[in-house]
């Protein structure tokens, strides 16, 4: 998903001159296909993400159009301050990228697993804030970034790979609905959406009828998707790589209780700090009930519940 | 040039007289730096008109002294004496620290150690377009604890932004205590020019002084510069100098009155 942002960045910087890219020292044989082309455009930061974020808002504020770039705990939480009274308090196009969403660093443990950095960007009014579930739907993402006048934070997957029925599609304020069961919704964003497609395939064989509804856009929030989508089902679970406050699961609550839905929200997501223990995302997907089997299960043992 | 010691004068009995309007404090903290100011919008900074793409930038980091910052702005007919005079009145865009929706203010202010980031952006921002204009920042010395600053100071030097100027208004004061006391960042001078920065000290109280070191100072080739500016808090009031409590305290009546006097000599 990375190489997808670097080439979506490459196409972009070649309309727009004022594109920058900034990295916290991060992107190592990633980035190297933008620094060779726009070298007078890249700024290795070096690690110092306050100044990094607060350089991307003199450089915004200037008429540029900065990329700041790092893994996400670093990305959304050491410069957090800045990045809110920064280009949020100013209004500024920068766009903050932090990448390995979720527990998507696997092997390398807690400090690299983001899991508040949705739930700290969707608290800020007027920040949009993205999580692609696959590579086509980073790009086309990215493509809609481009024409955002405020502040982005983008979310990127370590993974490659393309999730079955999503075609890539990405529109701000929108979700995408995948399949039609009216047994169990099942929302999602990020590398774990794979795990939640899974789990509803599992389902089905079990005779429960899910539909998918990957949620790219968590601000603006998908509020009409998500009352078609979650209108005509008892049961909406979510399923992140997050923790449990804050995040979708949050959002999906706070959509249903406004809208009176008459759905059972069930928030799957990390609720306690991993320590300890960690290995790769199916590893750690398993091992804090993230995985297929685990959702899959959940939902039978709440659908058990409901009937 | 102006006659910077008049426009220090007329700062201060700016800060004076809108601090007792409000009832509001930090008194001594603008008037530490009314004289740093005064070098700036009387003499140093170019700026055309606040459009224009050219124009010097000055950045108050200090942001708790913006009553300084508008009433040098004041001064140099960039605001008004109606828009001063609502300074922290419910409603009021002129507030206890700068808000760049206010003609005249770049960025809003007042969480200490972000101004040098942003102007290191601005001055990157200047050699990127090719354009020629200087970047100012305010700190305090206390300031000058956060981390940011450093790494600020770090990609400064390393990237030779001549074109960033940073003055220190080192006062020796910080909000709860002194700061050789709380973190004694001393010798300023010597952390700085280690930093890689060019470094000048000056008598923050000398307008003169500070603008004729801001004048030397090469803004087009080699490393950031800083202007150590030793400074005395609260100064023109002889019973707010050097004193913690004027960070946060309101005048009585009698001590307006007195402050008064003592700035108009």
């Amino acid at each position: 998903m990375r190489r997808a942002f670097v080439s979506e960045l490459i196409r972009l910087a070649e309309r727009d001159p004022s594109v920058v890219l900034l990295t916290g020292d991060l992107g190592y044989s990633v980035l190297e296909p933008f620094a060779d082309l726009f070298p007078d455009r890249f700024f290795n930061m070096g690690v110092a993400e306050q100044n990094m974020l607060g350089v991307a808002t003199g450089l915004a504020a200037s008429g540029f159009t900065p990329f700041a770039y790092s893994i996400a705990t670093f990305a959304s939480m050491r410069g957090y301050e800045f990045f809110r009274n920064g280009p949020i308090l100013h209004e500024l196009p920068v766009r903050l990228v932090g990448v390995g969403g979720g527990v998507d660093y696997g092997h390398n443990g807690p400090t690299h697993y983001a899991l508040e950095d949705i739930g700290l960007m969707r608290v800020q009014p007027s920040l949009t804030v993205i999580a692609p579930a696959d590579v086509p739907q980073a790009a086309t993402a990215m493509r809609e970034i481009a024409a955002i006048p405020g502040p982005v934070y983008l979310r990127l997957g370590k993974e490659a790979g393309e999730l079955a029925g999503l075609d890539g599609r990405f529109e701000l304020g929108r979700a995408v609905t995948i399949g039609h069961g009216t047994d169990v919704a099942i929302v999602t964003y990020g590398s774990v959406a794979t795990e939640a497609l899974a789990a509803s395939e599992l389902l089905e064989s079990a005779g429960i009828h899910a539909r998918v509804v990957v949620t790219a856009c968590l601000a603006p929030p998908p509020v009409d998707d998500l009352l078609s989508a979650l209108g005509a089902v008892p049961l909406t679970v979510t399923v992140e790589a997050h923790f449990q406050n804050g995040g979708l699961g949050s959002l999906v609550s706070e959509v249903v209780a406004e809208h009176a839905l008459g759905c059972r929200v069930l928030r799957r997501a990390i609720t306690t700090m991993p320590r300890g223990s960690s290995g790769d995302p199916a590893y750690l997907y398993e091992r804090y009930g993230l995985s297929a089997r685990r959702v899959a299960d959940a939902v039978l043992a709440a659908v058990a519940i409901g009937n | 040039m102006t006659d910077l010691r008049r426009l220090s004068r007329e700062i201060r009995r700016d800060i004076l007289e809108t601090s007792k309007l409000a009832d509001v404090g930090h008194i001594g903290s603008c008037l530490s730096v009314a004289d740093l100011l005064a070098a700036m919008y009387g003499s140093s900074l170019r700026i055309p008109d606040l459009e224009s793409a050219e124009r010097d930038r000055f950045i108050m980091s200090k942001g708790h002294a913006a009553l300084a910052l508008y009433a040098a702005l004041h001064s140099s007919g960039l605001l008004s004496a109606e828009e001063l005079s609502r300074y922290c009145q419910d409603g009021s865009a002129v507030g206890g620290h700068p808000e760049h929706e206010l003609a005249g203010i770049e960025f809003s202010t007042g969480s200490l150690g972000h101004g040098l980031c942003l102007g290191a952006g601005v001055a990157l921002a200047a050699r990127l377009s090719g354009r020629s204009y200087r970047t100012f920042v305010l700190m305090s010395d206390a300031e000058c604890n956060e981390g940011s600053v450093w790494e600020a100071a770090s990609f400064a030097a390393h990237h030779r932004l001549a074109n960033l100027v940073m003055l220190v208004d080192a006062n020796g004061q910080q909000a709860f205590g002194y700061t050789r006391d709380v973190l004694d960042m001393s010798p300023l001078s010597e952390r700085w020019g280690s930093f890689g920065w060019d470094v000048t000290e000056v008598d923050g109280n000398d307008p003169f002084a500070i603008a004729a070191a801001v004048a030397s100072v090469d803004t087009t080739t080699g490393p950031p510069h800083a202007l150590i500016a030793a400074t005395t808090f609260g100064k023109g009031v002889s019973f707010m100098e050097n004193q913690i409590p004027w960070h946060y305290l309101p005048m009585s009546d009698e001590q307006y009155r007195q402050a008064l006097r003592e700035v108009a000599e």
